[in-house]
């Protein structure tokens, strides 16, 4: 398929078309709307079903039962429709059902403002719901990755029974960059799964349920749970940008941030300055151990978010005392622009380690 | 190559539109491209910017602080942008819409009225599409021939719309080139 120009939300709707997904059932938020307006018009095209449902619980709740069927489904929201979709996704998470979330994050706390944001990093990878649960979360930073990590996503999400969330934001929504599809999945040629409440005609009834109210029973299933989330372990991915040498600075950034930072290690290379970056594609699993490699190579680490420092808490982690760990962050919708976070990087760099 | 370029007006003078025209005749030049939209709580008739970049590497950052070049189509956009454009950058004023001179001297600027040119073409509807043209005629970023094709590709089965839009582009293309031309060398 030729390269196309298109806005990373509507790029997002495509690639959950061409992974085979038929269903989206979803509620309007600014800047994800067009998201479920893409996915009004495409999924009657091709045989699916769009759901706008009465609000952000019902639409979670939809999908419990259509991954419980075994359809590959999806939704999509922005940070105040995602914590409403939370207990749903706690529920889906002991269920062991495979659902995508998209989240295109804005600013908050609260309704906040429509402009992007990073602010949910912690509800993502720490959980937003209620229980001992753990979400795949993927982190795109182009348009084109934002449409292969969908199709991923529902990969990951039927081969862990879990379900995933790609984590943007309003730049990666709104922006056009071209992308193409590279791959295209026909429903019918996803693997059966046996697990499904598809109607038990010949076999004995299969049963989704959440509710275990034998102590050792759910002792029980939270462990499967962890050994699960310890093999997803295997899924940790990241980018580095000019960080395979000795390093005066290393920008650790995702999404949006990272690619931001990139212009802003352009700018100062030709200064001379050795700056690198660091960037978690899967923010869980966390890219601990090639990121703690890195961190080796550098003077001082420098942590950038829409935020006030979420992911930070992990860097920190990683490094555990090393090396300093300094951080800028934007917030409230506010964007750093490269020359912003080149000066930061400049002020970091030249304080004595 | 390496070009950040800011469209910036009032919202239904199709500033989204030539912005995405230029990304896309980059893309099909062969060039990373990224085309983002300023959003936020706009009304009718409010003002309305997007911000276009091009380049032969992977693009960074989507958005910018100091572009290299602007359109600028009415006054509150030449008041926000002009000293935002790095030294040695083209502004393209719509002098139809904005009576005050540029303030910088350091700057190539194509003064052109874009709304007459436009209506004398066929139709004011076409007053972006003077100033893409004049835009692509100082700065030769992109193929003009490239920006036609894509534009007919857009108003594929609507022949009138291709060739009045076609027009203008030539026409706005004439006059940025005839600036850039007049461009002391070293500039």
């Amino acid at each position: 398929m030729a390269k196309k120009l298109m806005k990373g939300c509507e790029a997002i709707g495509e690639a959950a078309v061409q992974a085979g997904c038929r269903l989206f059932f979803g509620y309007p938020i600014t800047p994800q709307n067009e998201i479920p307006e893409y996915m009004s018009g495409r999924l009657p095209q091709v045989g699916g079903t769009f759901v706008q449902a009465e609000s952000e619980v019902a639409a979670s709740n939809m999908l419990y039962g259509a991954a419980g069927a075994g359809c590959r489904c999806f939704t999509s929201s922005s940070s105040p429709g995602i914590s409403l979709m939370a207990e749903a996704m706690s529920y889906i998470a002991a269920s062991e059902l495979p659902v995508v979330f998209v989240n295109i994050m804005r600013a908050g706390p609260g309704l906040g403002g429509i402009l992007p944001s990073q602010a949910d990093y912690r509800q993502a990878t720490k959980g937003a719901g209620h229980g001992d649960y753990r979400l795949l979360v993927l982190a795109p930073s182009t348009v084109q990755e934002a449409a292969d990590l969908t199709m991923e996503a529902f990969d990951l999400a039927d081969k862990y029974r879990s379900p995933v969330m790609i984590l943007g934001d309003g730049l990666i929504g709104q922006m056009m960059e071209p992308v193409e599809f590279k791959r295209h999945i026909e429903p019918e040629d996803l693997p059966v799964k046996p697990w499904a409440t598809t109607g038990a005609h010949n076999r004995p009834p299969n049963i989704i349920n959440s509710l275990y109210l034998n102590p050792e029973d759910l002792e029980k299933h939270n462990w499967n749970l962890y050994k699960k989330y310890e093999a997803m372990a295997s899924e940790v991915r990241h980018e580095t940008y000019l960080a395979d040498e000795k390093l005066d600075v290393l920008i650790v950034a995702y999404g949006t941030v990272a690619r931001i930072a990139r212009t802003s290690i352009d700018a100062l290379r030709e200064k001379g300055l050795k700056v690198g970056l660091f960037r978690p594609i899967t923010l869980y699993p966390y890219p601990a151990e090639a990121l703690s490699r890195t961190v080796a190579l550098a003077d001082k680490v420098l942590v950038t978010e829409l935020n006030t420092g979420q992911m930070l808490d992990d860097v920190r982690a990683v490094v555990a005392g090393r090396k300093p760990v300094e951080f800028f962050g934007r917030v409230g919708g506010m964007i750093m622009s490269a020359e912003e976070l080149a000066e930061n990087i400049e002020r970091v760099a030249a304080v004595p380690a | 190559m390496y070009s950040e370029i800011i469209l910036a007006g009032f919202g239904g003078q199709g500033v989204l539109l030539i912005g995405k025209l230029l990304a896309y005749a980059g893309m099909k030049g062969g060039l990373e491209v990224t085309w983002m939209p300023a959003y936020g709580p706009e009304m009718r008739g409010g003002t309305c910017n997007c911000t276009v970049v091009l380049s032969d590497r992977q693009v960074g950052s989507p958005i910018s602080r100091s572009p290299h070049g602007a359109i600028v189509l009415n006054l509150q956009s030449i008041d926000k942008f002009e000293s935002t454009i790095r030294p040695g950058g083209i502004m393209v004023v719509n002098t139809s819409l904005i009576n005050r001179p540029a303030v910088r001297d350091d700057l190539i600027v194509v003064p052109v009225a874009a709304n007459q040119i436009a209506l004398e073409a066929g139709s004011a509807k076409a007053t972006n599409m003077v100033a893409l043209g004049a835009f692509l005629g100082a700065s030769r970023l992109v193929d003009l021939a490239l920006v036609k094709a894509t534009l007919a590709e857009t108003f594929a089965g609507r022949p009138k719309v291709v060739q009045l839009n076609h027009v203008c582009l030539d026409k706005g293309f004439e006059i940025g080139q005839a600036i850039a031309a007049a461009v002391p060398a070293g500039r």
